[in-house]
């Protein structure tokens, strides 16, 4: 169930970099409806969190280590809110790149989370 | 006003700003290197130090150098630009021989560092970062703010 989670999140990021990447080629700045796909991807990220740490307090032991997994978790929540707040303060199509280098970086650490989870 | 006087009000007066444009985008990955970075030697360091302190030192100096970047590309202006080109080029020096020393000699690294195999492990960002870097700190002197 939590694979499933981690597939959904990073296949949602990876859309998102993608849509911001063409927003990007079409040079347009991220625009309200960037802003509502980036809302659903960090809801995912949280219910990912969420989840990941009821999966701790149930006893359950990721696979490479707590403190790991939990980083992850963080930095996975961290990742496109980050991004889109740097892309409010850059309103030209390198705000959407920076958005889609976001979308990136999470669909990564959703690999490395599924390897530190351990499937 | 003359050429002249617009570069000192650009030096002097305003700081250039290094964050707007694609600059953005450098301070995002540079941001996210100094997380991966930081956290992951600080965890190395933290619970086993020596398995390979050379991997782990190294790793945490690469996050200080990230660090440091990131901060006079926020901070902006001639003198930041200055110390972040240095620093940009001092971090591909960094990927470029530990990248190489990964691949002659792999005894001397039990554990992978954030520079092994030129970065291969983080999409090859350790190599290509302070190369889009320097050339973007190239062309920013020229830009008015």
């Amino acid at each position: 169930m939590f694979a499933a989670l981690m597939l959904v999140t990073g296949v949602a990021a990876l859309l998102l970099a993608a849509w911001c990447g063409w927003a990007a080629h079409r040079d347009q700045p991220t625009k309200d409806w960037h802003f509502i796909g980036m809302a659903v991807v960090t809801v995912l990220a949280l219910v990912q969190l969420v989840v990941g740490i009821v999966l701790l307090a149930r006893g359950e032991k990721p696979e490479q280590g707590t403190t790991i997994f939990v980083a992850y978790l963080l930095g996975a929540f961290a990742c496109v809110p980050a991004a889109g707040f740097m892309s409010l303060a850059e309103r030209s199509k390198w705000g959407s790149v920076t958005v889609a280098a976001g979308g990136v970086v999470l669909a990564v650490l959703e690999v490395r989370l599924y390897d530190i989870w351990g499937g | 006003m003359t050429s002249g006087e617009a570069e000192v009000a650009t030096t002097e007066d305003r700081p250039a700003r290094l964050i707007s444009g694609p600059g953005v985008l450098l301070v995002w990955l540079y941001g996210v290197m100094v997380v991966g970075a930081v956290s992951r030697s600080a965890y190395q360091i933290a619970t086993d130090f020596g398995r390979a302190p050379l991997a782990y030192t190294l790793s945490a100096v690469a996050g200080v150098v990230y660090g440091f970047i990131t901060y006079t590309l926020v901070r902006g202006g001639e003198r930041a630009r200055r110390a972040a080109l240095v620093c940009c080029a001092a971090e591909l020096v960094g990927v470029l021989v530990v990248g190489t020393w990964t691949l002659v000699e792999p005894s001397a690294f039990p554990d992978a560092t954030v520079w092994s195999d030129y970065g291969m492990g983080y999409l090859f960002i350790p190599v290509l970062l302070p190369l889009s870097a320097l050339y973007w700190l190239r062309g920013a002197r020229a830009v008015t703010p």
